[in-house]
């Protein structure tokens, strides 16, 4: 199936300013170029700058792009939205974790309820 | 040294799913204390919320129909290899729990006349599928599950904890060792009985219908603590899986339901229909199984006739506007956000990696060979045979997951209480520590060696099968296990390391990939959803189910020596 492997071939390049940190205090934004086709998600993005970048880089998500496991909240340029359909657009695009949640590393806030983690 | 958490109870789930939330359910009712732990988020994570639209019951609320017709039809499915008790089980059980969780509020859709809908799905002979609006039904499950599962005091749930190890002593299951990962920590949970509910493997593939979790860890994990596989190398690959054009925001599962609703017209990369030369009908209707349509589909891309992504494509341009829209109500905003207008244009789809059939070998109590360790949904293998038919996913789970948590109840209130010692969890424990830290920016990202696991199967454990490929994979499987794992590298942080949780994924991940590349190997034949080019023809002597397990070590199947 070598065609479908042509989906591979990324044709445009964003510039993710990420914020990286143990806590909203003690952090730095990082920037990743990362390269995209259209349709790409900030989702596909960051996973990808997992991969191939900075595997530290700590994200959520589980459902990959369905939408329905809620998972990937964060805040991108400024407005509260998930990550998996958010798209990909060419320049810089700011990502940083939700507000009024504790930081727990990067992207991941702690959400869960306290009767719900150890 | 670091604390490590310890927990006790009657029952452990470990998987929140809908397979995982039910036993804890029903092993909250049968009198048992459980702990329901999830890798993400309980009820949140998993495949279950993914499913969009048909779950199988025989409910006679739309066709006149019975438990025993719906068994026929997935024995048939099965192509021979189902255990008819585990599918007996399935399909007498499903209505129960279908009206159920009507009780628990799943708004299933119903016809004018007020009775439930039953829509027809491939490999039916009945309209039998219940589901919910619009390709909700997964979702809908998962938050009454996931509601009844927050307000049971029986029941501690535990989401970002994740299971690395059983730990048996004497043979039998006595609880089970995870990382709890907002802290790296590792926990060790004393159970008188482990419920695994934890899906299969299908990330482990490039292109797959999979959400992020279902890395075939419950496989490895239940191989090490001593349980056999039954007939891993029947892996469903979903013929309409969405392939061009980008589309986020939507499972990849989406055009199955669509063409259950609607119909739809394949066709190939020159605009012909196609089906009709594999011995289908034409059309606009959807009849054909999937490892039929899988068949077809890649045939035809085979034969240089595919789309220009490699798939070939799937029309719905015949259909009016005012009947997508009926069928599809706000799902048709979605298209829309990824530029897709069906009335304009054709997707194109692939056969995609959605579904293990084999899995942990079970009887119709849950329990695997191992006393005190049970599994139940995706990761139970053998209801299915060679070939599961569309909608038994959901049922199987619910059914599956109900029978091990009660099972798991009752075989946990006869033990005698485990004595406190919990020696065995110690080599376990000590891993994560060892773990934790090692070879710090120096070796491969578990991340990237993942990445190439999943071109790997994909490109040579997919639908059709050679000995040749298989070895190879097998081969590269051992060595990425024996030799990269031990050298990736893995943060020391304490604070949500991802890293860590990724590395023990692949130790238990990779473990399955090599199990499924190795049943796949012995069983030379073709039949259902395992194709082997180099034997293409299905083979009498083969008629029967591989066992996998682990004897000194190693890998060894029931098939070695078989001829076929």
């Amino acid at each position: 199936m070598s065609a479908s492997d042509a989906l591979a071939s990324p044709l445009k390049s964003a510039r993710l300013k990420i914020w990286r940190g143990t806590s909203r205090e003690a952090g730095r934004y990082e920037e990743f170029d990362v390269a995209f086709e259209d349709g790409d998600s900030v989702l596909d993005g960051l996973v990808r700058i997992r991969m191939q970048q900075q595997p530290d880089l700590a994200i959520r998500f589980s459902c990959f792009n369905a939408n329905v496991c809620k998972e990937c909240t964060m805040l991108i340029d400024g407005e509260v939205q998930y990550a998996c359909i958010a798209k990909l657009h060419p320049g810089l695009i700011q990502l940083d974790p939700v507000p009024n949640l504790p930081v727990m590393r990067d992207l991941v806030t702690d959400s869960l309820s306290h009767k719900e983690r150890l | 040294m670091d604390e490590v958490i310890e927990l006790a109870t009657d029952v452990l789930v470990a998987g929140g799913g809908a397979a995982g939330m039910f036993a804890a359910i029903a092993a909250a009712r049968n009198g048992a204390r459980a702990i329901l732990i999830d890798k993400n988020v309980v009820g949140r994570g998993g495949a279950s919320i993914m499913a969009q639209m048909t779950c199988a019951a025989a409910l006679g609320e739309t066709d006149a129909d019975d438990p025993q017709l719906h068994l026929a039809d997935t024995l048939a499915a099965g192509r021979g290899l189902c255990n008819e008790s585990l599918a007996a089980l399935l399909c007498e059980g499903a209505p129960q729990r279908i009206r159920e969780l009507a009780g628990w509020k799943v708004n299933w859709a119903r016809a004018d006349n007020g009775r439930i809908n039953q829509v027809l799905a491939p490999g039916h002979s009945r309209r039998r599928c219940v589901y919910v609006d619009y390709l909700s039904t997964g979702a809908a499950i998962c938050a009454a599950l996931r509601n009844k599962v927050s307000r049971n005091p029986d029941i501690r749930r535990l989401s970002n904890v994740s299971l690395t190890d059983v730990v048996t002593r004497e043979g039998e299951a006595i609880g089970a060792v995870g990382v709890d990962v907002g802290s790296a920590s590792p926990v060790i949970i004393k159970a008188s009985a482990v419920v695994l509910a934890m899906g299969g493997m299908t990330k482990l593939f490039k292109r797959t219908t999979s959400p992020n979790n279902l890395a075939g860890e419950g496989v490895g994990i239940a191989l090490r603590a001593g349980a056999r596989l039954i007939d891993l190398e029947f892996l469903q690959f979903y013929p309409n899986g969405h392939l061009a054009p980008r589309m986020v925001g939507l499972d990849p599962t989406t055009w199955e339901p669509t063409r259950v609703k609607l119909g739809g017209r394949l066709l190939n990369g020159n605009g012909e229909e196609f089906l009709h030369e594999y011995g289908e009908a034409e059309g606009e209707g959807y009849s054909t199984t999937r490892d039929t349509l899988t068949y077809a589909i890649y045939k035809e891309v085979e034969s240089g006739r595919g789309s220009p992504h490699g798939g070939v494509y799937l029309s719905f341009q015949h259909i009016p506007e005012s009947a997508l829209r009926a069928a599809l109500g706000p799902v048709i905003e979605i298209f829309k956000r990824n530029n897709i207008d069906l009335t304009r244009q054709p997707v194109e789809v692939l056969p995609i990696a959605h579904y293990q059939m084999g899995g942990v070998e079970v009887d119709t109590d849950m329990a695997s060979c191992v006393p005190g360790l049970y599994a139940a949904g995706e990761l139970a293998g053998g209801a299915n045979g060679a070939n599961r038919l569309s909608g038994n996913a959901l049922p199987e789970a619910l059914v599956f997951g109900e029978r091990a948590g009660e099972r798991a109840a009752r075989f946990a209130a006869g033990r005698r209480a485990p004595s406190r010692d919990m020696a065995a969890a110690r080599p376990h424990v000590e891993l994560i520590r060892a773990v934790r830290g090692q070879n710090q920016r120096h070796g491969p990202s578990p991340a990237a060696i993942m990445s190439e696991a999943k071109d790997l199967m994909w490109q040579k454990v997919g639908p059709f099968r050679t000995a040749h490929a298989l070895t190879e994979a097998h081969d590269r499987l051992c060595s990425m296990r024996e030799r990269e794992l031990p050298a990736a590298a893995v943060s020391p942080e304490r604070v949500h390391n991802a890293s860590l949780v990724e590395w023990f994924e692949l130790r238990n991940g990779l473990f399955a990939a090599e199990a499924l590349a190795l049943g796949s190997l012995f069983r030379r034949e073709s039949r259902g959803a395992h194709q082997r080019v180099d034997f293409p023809e299905t083979s009498a002597a083969c008629e029967r189910s591989q066992r996998l397990s682990l004897a000194d070590g190693k890998l060894v199947s029931s098939f070695a020596g078989l001829q076929a």
